[in-house]
């Protein structure tokens, strides 16, 4: 059974400019000991996603339509005391900023061990200390045990993340949502932090969903791939496949932004324009006001998200390119 | 830890040379002669210059001022030029019951803002959070005098359930604690608005911090969000706001002594200002800013204790 399927996910926020669709119809599919890359530019909806996915959005973000079916349970449903259970035993997460997201005030033994009491009530003191510096020790921090009892401020931030990444998989969830892990770290550790995901993806066989703007990540880290525009997914494929044969003129775009090796390939110069918010959404494709290929018929209604090759959907009138 | 209080307790010291002087030179700016004062009514010229000469009122000011530090360092602060009496001695039977009263006063009012701002906090928005709030916003603005003289009036004259003149005895007898109840709800009632308030902004807005939402992916219970990981944080901020008030805490003290014949330090200010008693109402300033400087420092310490930033640099 797929792990974790999106199916049709609609995520609105009521504001004064009126209702606003953050997530306007999602749907992602996430294997177990697979790797789904959402990949988007700032404001497309990424962190709205995780969040609906978690059950965590803050007021006034609601879920409107759609389901969240986790092993064929549809999340949705929950009762908020089941949902609290599913969060860090079954979903962990991971969030871009090591610095503000661990809790100054406690030791990271406490905030680890916190993680797992709150999933296993009638653990001891001592039992759930050993299974913390375990843990530690598995995201590869150095003298796991008498790090235990520093604060976070005595971290670098590349041992913090290890240390967010430590809270996240502290009971061994299914699934762990990664949101921008790395983009608040310089290269080096970007690299040592992917490389230990993918280790520790390898030993526990969990499914991981990795968010990023950064498309050279994605092509390191993901087996398949979402791209995500103005809050829908508008190209959806195998990793690989959107590299070797983009099929959404967004997607183009993004790889023109991107150094290539291979010069040969049919290139876009970094896209024109910005996002548009969501209150300023056009009625047809929202990329239509900074596409290259746009044709009349863009601007009439939302193009639905459909298989151009085999595995490989574009939302988009054109394609395939 | 230890350079951190040594640091803060060091720095202490010029604050409270500051205040000595500045104790020392507004006695003088007042317009009335202490040794006329000391010398009753009828007395004659020569005695009025004899006790001048005698009190050392006739040489310069920096001298007068010297020879007061000179003496206060040996622990000497004078006369009391009313009745004689030692101020030492004076000062050192009153601070007994001020502090009995503060102790009184905070230690129920403070946990009482703190948890009322707290759950005003975790039902945010709701009508719980609303009644809180518009109650503490009641308690902000009713004056000390008032409270006090209203509790009186009530609890002490209508329904005689309470003592509410003198102390009664020590805090760990019956007739003590009888005695402190409504000066105590009195001075502690005018600070749990203020507290709440503060508290429940504070955790308000630690609730929308990073941490607080990691917190939640971890699968934590909302009430264990709020306490463990707003409040706690927030407990920072508030103790700051609380340290910020407590020159009204002393103020008050001053004005709830007074009222309920409270045998500390603030009513023999009044008492001591009101006849010109100038030693005494010295020593009571220098022991009242000295109050005020080692509470700041207490709060400056308890921060070592709750931020672990400041506890380990
Ligand atoms: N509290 C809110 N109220 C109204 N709109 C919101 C709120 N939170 C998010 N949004 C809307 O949701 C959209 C998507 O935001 P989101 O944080 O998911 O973007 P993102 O893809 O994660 O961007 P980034 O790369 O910058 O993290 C934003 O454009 C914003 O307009
Ligand atoms: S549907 Fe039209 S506007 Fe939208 S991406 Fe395709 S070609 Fe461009
Ligand atoms: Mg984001």
């Amino acid at each position: 059974m797929t792990l974790l399927s999106v199916e049709n996910l609609v995520t609105s926020f009521r504001t004064s400019a009126g209702e606003v669709r953050a997530v306007d119809g999602v749907s992602i599919t996430v294997e177990r000991g697979q790797t789904l890359g959402i990949v988007g530019e700032s404001g497309c909806g990424k962190s709205v996603l995780s969040l609906s996915i978690m059950g965590l959005l803050a007021h006034p973000g609601r879920v409107t339509e759609g389901r969240v079916m986790l092993e064929g349970r549809n999340l949705l449903d929950l009762s908020s005391r089941q949902m609290r259970d599913v969060r860090g035993r079954e979903i962990g997460m991971i969030f871009q900023e090591p610095m503000t997201s661990l809790n100054p005030v406690y030791s990271i033994g406490y905030q680890i061990t916190e993680a797992m009491r709150a999933h296993d009530p009638k653990a001891s003191n001592a039992e759930l200390r050993a299974r913390a510096v375990a843990v530690l020790d598995r995201v590869r921090i150095p003298s796991a045990a008498r790090r235990f009892d520093e604060y976070p401020h005595q971290l670098s931030g590349g041992m913090r993340q290890r240390v967010m990444i430590a809270m996240a998989l502290a009971c061994k969830p299914k699934l762990v949502i990664a949101d921008e892990p790395t983009t608040a770290l310089d290269v080096t550790v970007q690299a040592q932090i992917l490389e230990l995901l993918r280790e520790l993806q390898a030993e526990t066989g969990m499914g991981i969903i990795l968010i990023t703007h950064d498309l050279g990540v994605i092509a390191e880290m993901a087996d398949k791939v979402a791209v995500m525009y103005a809050g829908r997914v508008v190209e959806r494929s195998a990793s690989a496949d959107l590299f070797d044969d983009p099929q959404h003129p967004y997607t183009l775009g993004l790889l023109g932004s991107i150094p290539r090796v291979d010069e040969d390939k049919t290139r876009l110069t970094a896209i024109e324009g910005t996002v548009p918010p969501p209150f300023a959404w056009p009625p047809g494709c929202r990329f239509a006001p900074r596409c290259p290929f746009s044709v009349e018929a863009c601007t009439v209604s939302p193009p639905p998200l459909r298989e151009v090759a085999p595995h490989h959907s574009a939302a988009c009138l054109e394609a395939p390119l | 830890m230890a350079r951190y209080a040594l640091r803060r307790v060091l720095l202490a010291v010029p604050v409270l040379l500051g205040v000595l002087l500045i104790g020392f030179f507004l006695m003088q700016v007042v317009p009335t002669d202490p040794a006329v004062i000391r010398a009753g009514p009828q007395a004659t010229q020569e005695v009025v210059d004899a006790i001048r000469e005698e009190l050392g009122l006739n040489r310069p000011l920096w001298a007068q001022f010297g020879f007061y530090l000179w003496r206060l360092l040996q622990g000497d602060l004078g006369v009391s030029i009313i009745n004689n009496m030692a101020v030492t001695q004076e000062l050192s039977d009153t601070i007994g019951p001020t502090l009995e009263l503060m102790f009184a006063s905070l230690f129920w009012s403070i946990p009482l803002g703190i948890g009322l701002g707290t759950l005003a906090a975790y039902w945010r928005g709701s009508m719980i959070d609303r009644c809180i709030m518009a109650v503490s916003v009641g308690g902000v603005s009713v004056p000390v005098f008032f409270l006090g003289l209203l509790l009186i009036w009530l609890v002490g004259f209508q329904w005689q359930l309470l003592p509410f003149t003198g102390r009664g005895g020590p805090l760990w007898t019956w007739d003590g604690i009888q005695a402190v109840i409504l000066p105590a709800v009195t001075l502690g009632g005018v600070f749990v608005g203020p507290v709440a308030r503060m508290t429940r902004t504070a955790v308000v807005d630690m609730l929308t911090a990073d941490h607080v939402r990691t917190a939640r992916a971890k699968g934590l219970s909302e009430f264990l969000v709020v306490l463990r990981h707003a409040l706690r944080n927030a407990l920072i901020p508030v103790i700051t706001l609380i340290g910020l008030q407590i020159g009204f805490l002393l103020g008050g003290a001053v004005v709830t002594e007074t009222i309920f014949s409270w045998p500390g330090v603030g009513r023999l200010a009044v008492g001591a200002i009101l006849s010109s008693d100038f030693p005494m109402a010295q020593g009571t300033i220098i022991v009242l800013s000295a109050g005020f400087i080692l509470i700041n420092l207490g709060v400056d310490l308890l921060y070592a204790v709750l931020d672990p930033r400041v506890r380990l640099s």
